[in-house]
C-alpha cells in the first residue's frame, strides 16, 4: 500500500432507513457518497448531527447496510466480506461500549485475544497500552468507575491495539471536558505521526480545523465541500467576516449592507446577516451602521472575524453548524 | 500523551476468514467464561435455589409429614425418582435462557455494549452463535450442580439406572436448545420486557414441561397432553428421564430426538435472524 494510495474508497454509497410509524416517505441519510480517504491522512467529516456521518462510518465499519452503493476499506469490499474487512478496522463508538463484565485491563486482553492475538502478545500488548495510555494504575478497576475522559482513552487504546488500517472515531470528543478533549487530540496527533490513518466524524469546528488534513463537510447525506481546513476557509470570498444581527429585517438589511463601498458580498445566515470583507475593514464598521441605521434598521449587535468553518459551512447551508 | 509516537505503525494484513473467525470464536468464549467465573457465586445461586426447595420441599418434607404427593413407601420413591430427571432438565432450561438473554438486555441497551463484540473479525451470525455456545456450557453445569441435588436429599431412596448414550447426547442437545431459546427471548422480546419472561413464559413452560409427571401420564388430560407438545422443555424433560429414570413410563426415543434436534434448529434460526436485525441496520 502506497502512501498515496486510497485506503478507503466509496462510490454512490446510500443508506435509506425504512420510515418508522407515522413518518413520512423515508429520506435518504447518506446519499450516493463519493469518498477517497488516503493512506495516513487524518480526514474528517463535519456537519450538524443528522448529517449522515454516522450512518457514513456505520457503513464503512459494516455495521449498517448500504442501500445501494459500495465500499471498500484496505481493498476489502465491506459489504460482500464484512468479516474480513473487520479484521483492518479499529472503531471508537459515541456510546461508551467498554464491556462492563470485564475490568479495564481485560478489555485490552480480550479485544486482542478476539484479534488473533496469542495470550503472551495480548498480555504484553495491554500492558503496554495501558502505560501509553496513562491507565497502567487502574488496570485493574471496573470500566464503570472511569471517568469520562479515561474510558475515552481506554476505547480509543482498543480500537488501535489490532493495529488496524483505519481509526474510526465517531465524535470523539463528544461530552468530554476541554482537558480531556486536548489529551484526545494530542493522542489522535501522536497516532497519525506514528502513521495511523484516521477517519472522525465530528460536529466542533475547532476538532475539525485543528485535527484534520483534509475534511469533507456534510448536510443531509451530501457533501458540500471537500478540501484542507485551509483550502476550504480560503474558498469563502472574503479575509473578514462581518456578522449584523438586526432582528428579523435581515433580508431587508443583507439588501442594504450589500451596496455598501468595500463589501463584497452580504447574505442573510443563520438569523443574521453575514457581510464578507476583502482587504482591510478599516472604517467600513461605521459606514454599515450607518447604512443600516439609514434604512431605518436597529443593529443589535456586530462582530468581526476571519473566516472559520463554520463560517464555510454557514456560506454553504445558510445554517449554523449546531442547529 | 507526547510518548505515544513510537514506532511506525504496522498495519496488519488481513488473515483468512476461516481462520480469524475460529481464533475470534474461541477467545470470545474464553472472555465468557471468564467472565463466568467471575460471577460463578451468583450463577451457583440462581441454579440451585429453586430446584433446591422444590426437591427439599416435594421429597424431603412432604414424605416426612406423610403428606400427599406420590402417596408413600414405593409411590414415593417413584416420585423422587422421576424428578430427578425433570428438575434437571427445568434448571438447564432456566439458566440457558438465563445466560443468554439477559446479558441482551445490557448489550443491546443504551450504550449497546455489544458493538465492541460485533466488531470482533467473525461473522455476525456466527457471534449469535457462539453466545448460544456459551449459555449451553453454562446449561450444562447448572445441570450437573443440580444432579446431586436431585439425587442425595430425597428422604427415600432414588432409583437411577444411567444409559449413558442417551445421556450423552440429550444433555449437550438440551443444553444447546436451551441456549437457543434464550437467544430467541433476548433479540425478539423488547430488551426491557425480558424479566417479564420469566414470569409469562418460563413459569408456565416449568409447571406444564412434565417436569413433575411423565407425559404418558397425562392421558386422562387428553387436551393438555397435546396442547404441551409445543413446549420444548416436555422432550427434554422426557429424554432425560429416559437417560436414567428406569420403569418411568416415556415418550418414543425417535420422538424426543426429533423433537430436541427440531426444536433447536428452528430457535438457532429465529435467534440468529433476531441478532443480526438487532445489530445490524
Amino acid at each position: 500500500m502506497d502512501s498515496d494510495a486510497a485506503i478507503i474508497r466509496t462510490t454512490a454509497l446510500t443508506k435509506i432507513y425504512a420510515a418508522s410509524n407515522g413518518q413520512r416517505a423515508p429520506v435518504p441519510a447518506v446519499d450516493h457518497l463519493d469518498l477517497e480517504v488516503r493512506q495516513g491522512e487524518i480526514f474528517g467529516l463535519l456537519g450538524p448531527n443528522g448529517a449522515g456521518k454516522t450512518t457514513t462510518i456505520g457503513m464503512l465499519t459494516t455495521r449498517v447496510i448500504p442501500t445501494s452503493g459500495e465500499a471498500w476499506v484496505g481493498g476489502i469490499d465491506v459489504v460482500a466480506e464484512p468479516a474480513r474487512a473487520k479484521q483492518l478496522i479499529g472503531v471508537v463508538t459515541q456510546t461508551n461500549t467498554l464491556d462492563r463484565s470485564l475490568n479495564v485491563y481485560e478489555n485490552l486482553y480480550f479485544h486482542g485475544r478476539y484479534f488473533g492475538m496469542s495470550a503472551k502478545d495480548a498480555r504484553a500488548e495491554s500492558v503496554a497500552l495501558l502505560e501509553r495510555f496513562h491507565l497502567a494504575d487502574r488496570a485493574e478497576a471496573d470500566v464503570v468507575a472511569l471517568s469520562g475522559g479515561m474510558a475515552q482513552r481506554l476505547m480509543v487504546a482498543r480500537a488501535i491495539m489490532h493495529r488496524p488500517a483505519v481509526l474510526f472515531l465517531d465524535e470523539p470528543t463528544a461530552g468530554l471536558d476541554p482537558q480531556s478533549r486536548l489529551s484526545l487530540w494530542e493522542a489522535v496527533h501522536d497516532l497519525n505521526a506514528s502513521g495511523q490513518t484516521v477517519l472522525l466524524t465530528t460536529h466542533y469546528m475547532e476538532e475539525a480545523d485543528q485535527l484534520c488534513q483534509r475534511l469533507a463537510i456534510m448536510d443531509h447525506g451530501h457533501i458540500l465541500a471537500l478540501d484542507t481546513p485551509g483550502a476550504l476557509k480560503r474558498s469563502v470570498d472574503a479575509d473578514t467576516i462581518v456578522t449584523v444581527h438586526a432582528g428579523d429585517r435581515t433580508d431587508e438589511l443583507a439588501d442594504v449592507l450589500g451596496r455598501v463601498d468595500g463589501v463584497v458580498s452580504a447574505e442573510t445566515a443563520a438569523g443574521a446577516v453575514q457581510v464578507n470583507l476583502r482587504g482591510t475593514s478599516r472604517g467600513l464598521l461605521p459606514r454599515i451602521i450607518t447604512a443600516a441605521d439609514a434604512a431605518g434598521i436597529d443593529v443589535e449587535d456586530l462582530s468581526v472575524a476571519e473566516p472559520t468553518l463554520e463560517t464555510v459551512f454557514i456560506s454553504l447551508t445558510g445554517k449554523e453548524l449546531r442547529d | 500523551m507526547t510518548e505515544i509516537a513510537e514506532a511506525p505503525i504496522v498495519v496488519t494484513d488481513a488473515r483468512p476468514k476461516s481462520q480469524a473467525s475460529r481464533d475470534a470464536f474461541v477467545a470470545l468464549l474464553l472472555r465468557d467464561v471468564t467472565v463466568l467465573r467471575k460471577e460463578m457465586g451468583m450463577f451457583l445461586g440462581r441454579t440451585i435455589m429453586q430446584p433446591l426447595l422444590l426437591i427439599f420441599v416435594f421429597t424431603y418434607v412432604f414424605p416426612k409429614i406423610g403428606q400427599g404427593i406420590g402417596g408413600s413407601g414405593r409411590a414415593a420413591e417413584g416420585f423422587s425418582t422421576l424428578l430427578v430427571g425433570g428438575v434437571i432438565a427445568s434448571a438447564m432450561i432456566f439458566q440457558g435462557i438465563q445466560a443468554v438473554a439477559l446479558p441482551l438486555v445490557q448489550d443491546f441497551g443504551y450504550t449497546r455494549e455489544i458493538e465492541d463484540r460485533v466488531l470482533a473479525p467473525l461473522s455476525v451470525s456466527a457471534l449469535a452463535f457462539e453466545k448460544v455456545v456459551a449459555g449451553a456450557v453454562q446449561a450444562i453445569i447448572a445441570g450437573l450442580v443440580v444432579f446431586p441435588l436431585a439425587f442425595f436429599i430425597p428422604a427415600n431412596t432414588v432409583h437411577l439406572s444411567i444409559r449413558p448414550i442417551y445421556l450423552i447426547t440429550l444433555f449437550p442437545l438440551g443444553a444447546l436448545m436451551s441456549a437457543a431459546l434464550g437467544l430467541t427471548v433476548g433479540t425478539r422480546v423488547e430488551p426491557r420486557q425480558v424479566p417479564l419472561v420469566f414470569s409469562l413464559l418460563v413459569i408456565p413452560m416449568t409447571f406444564l414441561g412434565c417436569v413433575y409427571y411423565p407425559w404418558a401420564t397425562l392421558q386422562n388430560i387428553a387436551w393438555l397432553k397435546w396442547a404441551i407438545v409445543v413446549n420444548p422443555l416436555v422432550y427434554l424433560s422426557e429424554g432425560l428421564r429416559l437417560s436414567m429414570a428406569n420403569g418411568v413410563p416415556h415418550m418414543p426415543v425417535l420422538a424426543i430426538y426429533a423433537a430436541i434436534i427440531a426444536f433447536t434448529a428452528l430457535l438457532l434460526k429465529w435467534g440468529i435472524e433476531g441478532f443480526r436485525r438487532r445489530v445490524l441496520t
